[in-house]
């Protein structure tokens, strides 16, 4: 573990924005990741064997509503959860090393030139006390050892980098002096400063106006593009999903339910919480007329059903669903070339990792073959 | 910054004249100098002469109005037990105090921060528990007893150090053992609470995700969110020791401000003692200040708004 630990945190050298991934390359596996919570009525499970990879240069969109454990999978991945909260199982392996298998100490050389992460509410998770400069400088001072001056000097860049104006002089400015988009700039500044793998975005643009919600969108896929990161997008917007992500997972009460390319999933949901979602989306309604959306609500995390967790508000329910939990299977039109893949693998959604394999689509759902969508 | 500080220096002296003016009012009403400073068996002639002789027979508002008169010449009147200049008398006994009460603060300071970070690494852990206990203990302990107590165990049984004076440095050990207790014990207790809410504030897990370590996160990021409510109180117990601790001097004999206004009450000296608490409130506005500057430093959010030309 060590020499993997040790290979990883070589400087890379190189121009900005040039890391040694190659497009498509898979960065990130996780697979049967599952993070429980102490809480004061017993420990609950708040991730459940989730699984999914991200590739290089591509962005996969964590998309579900609140508490379903997407950003709970987040903060897993970057190893910042709360106190309460344990990673029971699964493997994390970045670029060859698993990070669930480190040690907090020996993961802090992986925070911030192997993975970055960008936070929703920009305000609070800038330090109010220290100018940004400060703040964006630290990672230089951290892990490449700069002095002030030197890390004032990449501050400046960094900023640059992400256009913010007059960098010189709002280099020595305070957060609370900015203004919400240009917060959460600086906020990705610093998630990709030093050039990460990885770039974890969770609800990026959720507090910000919708012009700015796009400029940072922009803004985040420029980074993508030079740098060839791997991106993960958290979010609860089926538009941003579509119109940013190359791949999605749908997530449900801590579990995938589906996985795929964007566009199939979109196209062909093959899990019924999937379509609900994708139905719910207000398409050529009238004034007045009644939204659609899923009748009841997720289950508590303190009882969450033994056999599948959407059994609840599914319109398909059946015996079978109470009683076991579907396994994430491959599905879809391309099921016939994935079958062919290894069962195991495909319910991590991964295929047998060749560079140029596509996603595979999975769904969670013992009768995803039964969904029709007209 | 300057106008801030005229400003400020402006509006703390209407304060300061109110504060004389009580102490020279009340001070009159615990009775004439004369029954204390003249022999039992003085004749009125000889009471009414030291009377008019200070200057007592003139009406309160007379006498207060001389003086201000003096106070604005910097004359601040004579003892009338020594006959020295108040202010001289004053000012001896002010430093005595003031290394006494910084010593002690400092320690105070540096101590809490400690344990008060330890304990809020872990909330209900272990070592919250304990310093949960001990500062609790630290904070309730009267300090009169404390000092006897110590002056029992440590200076008579075992003869470690002096009982009392300022032979040393010895002779410091017990005064800010005493002193410093309470301080300790309150300042752990805010800044454990202040360090909790700022640990666990996002923009920590973010520094977490920029690699900073548990050093670098407690010392760099939280302490100096957590450090405002901890300069609050910690003012506050400064300004207690500043005033003269008093039990404290009076027990150890140190000779400071405390003492010295108890001595100038007990004798009716009330030149000295009307010098002694001028010189207090002025040191604990100047405190109060520094105080101030003090968060601005701290916070950029709470700096007075400088106009750029």
């Amino acid at each position: 573990m060590n020499s993997a630990a040790d290979q990883a945190t070589l400087p890379r050298t190189g121009p900005a924005g040039v890391t040694a991934s190659q497009p498509h390359d898979v960065v990130l596996q996780v697979s049967g990741l599952a993070v429980d919570i102490r809480t004061h009525r017993g420990t609950v499970r708040a991730v459940n064997g989730v699984g999914f990879e991200a590739r290089a240069g591509e962005t996969l969109a964590l998309l579900g509503e609140s508490g379903c454990g997407k950003s709970m999978t987040a903060k897993a991945l970057a190893g910042i959860m709360d106190p309460v909260c344990d990673l029971a199982e699964g493997t994390i392996v970045l670029n060859g090393t698993d990070l669930a298998a480190l040690t907090p100490k020996e993961r802090l050389k992986f925070a911030g030139p192997e993975l970055g992460i960008v936070f929703q509410d920009a305000l609070t998770a800038l330090n109010p006390v220290y100018t940004v400069g400060t703040q964006l400088g630290e990672a230089f001072r951290i892990h490449r050892k700069l002095n002030a001056k030197q890390a004032k000097a990449e501050a400046i860049d960094l900023m640059r980098r992400v256009g913010i104006p007059e960098p010189e002089s709002r280099v020595n400015s305070y957060p609370h002096q900015f203004s919400g988009g240009m917060r959460q700039r600086i906020l990705i500044a610093m998630a990709v400063a030093l050039n990460p793998r990885l770039l974890i975005a969770d609800e990026p643009t959720t507090a910000l106006d919708v012009t700015v919600q796009a400029q940072i969108m922009q803004l985040l896929r420029t980074l993508r593009e030079e740098g060839q990161m791997a991106v993960i997008l958290i979010t609860h917007d089926l538009a941003v999903v579509a119109e940013e992500a190359d791949s999605v997972a749908v997530m449900y009460a801590g579990n995938v339910v589906e996985s795929g390319p964007v566009a199939e999933v979109f196209a062909d949901p093959r899990h019924p919480y999937t379509k609900g979602l994708l139905e719910s989306v207000p398409v050529n309604l009238e004034r007045g007329d009644q939204l659609r959306s899923i009748p009841g609500s997720p289950p508590e995390l303190h009882d969450i059903p033994s056999g599948c967790v959407y059994q609840s508000r599914c319109p398909l329910v059946q015996d079978i669903c109470r009683a076991q939990r579907p396994a994430l299977r491959p599905a879809g039109r391309r099921r016939a070339d994935n079958a062919a893949a290894d069962v195991d693998q495909a319910t991590s959604a991964t295929n047998d990792g060749g560079t140029a394999g596509r996603p595979v689509r999975t769904a969670a759902c013992h009768f995803s073959e039964e969904i029709t969508n007209a | 910054m300057l106008t801030y500080l005229r400003k400020r220096i402006i509006s703390s002296a209407l304060p300061l004249v109110v504060v004389v003016v009580g102490v020279f009012a009340l001070a009159r009403m615990t009775g004439n100098p004369a029954s204390l400073y003249l022999p039992l068996n003085a004749t009125q002639q000889m009471r009414d002469d030291f009377t008019a002789r200070n200057g007592l027979d003139q009406p309160l508002l007379v006498q207060m109005a001389d003086y201000f008169g003096g106070v604005l010449r910097l004359d601040f009147g004579q003892s009338l037990r020594t006959g020295q200049d108040a202010a001289a008398m004053a000012l001896r006994a002010f430093p005595a105090t003031l290394q006494l009460a910084a010593t002690t603060m400092v320690l105070a300071i540096i101590l809490a921060v400690i344990v008060g970070c330890w304990a809020a690494l872990k909330p209900n852990g272990i070592a919250d528990r304990i310093s949960s206990f001990i500062s609790m203990a630290a904070a309730s302990i009267p300090d009169f007893w404390l000092a006897i107590v110590g002056i029992w165990i440590f200076a008579i049984t075992l003869g470690w150090v002096p009982t009392s004076g300022v032979t040393g440095a010895s002779a410091w050990v017990l005064p800010i053992a005493t002193l410093l207790l309470r301080p300790f014990g309150v300042l752990v207790q805010i800044v454990r609470g202040s360090m909790v809410s700022a640990l666990s504030e996002p923009y920590i897990k973010l520094a977490r995700s920029r690699g900073a370590g548990e050093l670098r996160v407690v010392t760099h990021h939280a302490l100096r969110n957590a450090a405002a409510p901890a300069l609050t109180v910690a003012g506050d117990l400064t300004v207690g020791l500043v005033n003269g601790a008093v039990v404290v001097e009076t027990i150890f004999g140190w000779p400071g401000i405390g003492k010295l206004m108890i001595d100038s009450i007990l004798q009716r000296d009330f030149a000295v003692l009307q010098a002694a608490v001028l010189l207090t409130a002025v040191a604990i506005f100047a405190l109060n200040i520094l105080i101030d500057m003090g968060y601005a430093l701290l916070d950029a959010r709470v700096r007075p708004v400088t106009v750029k030309a």
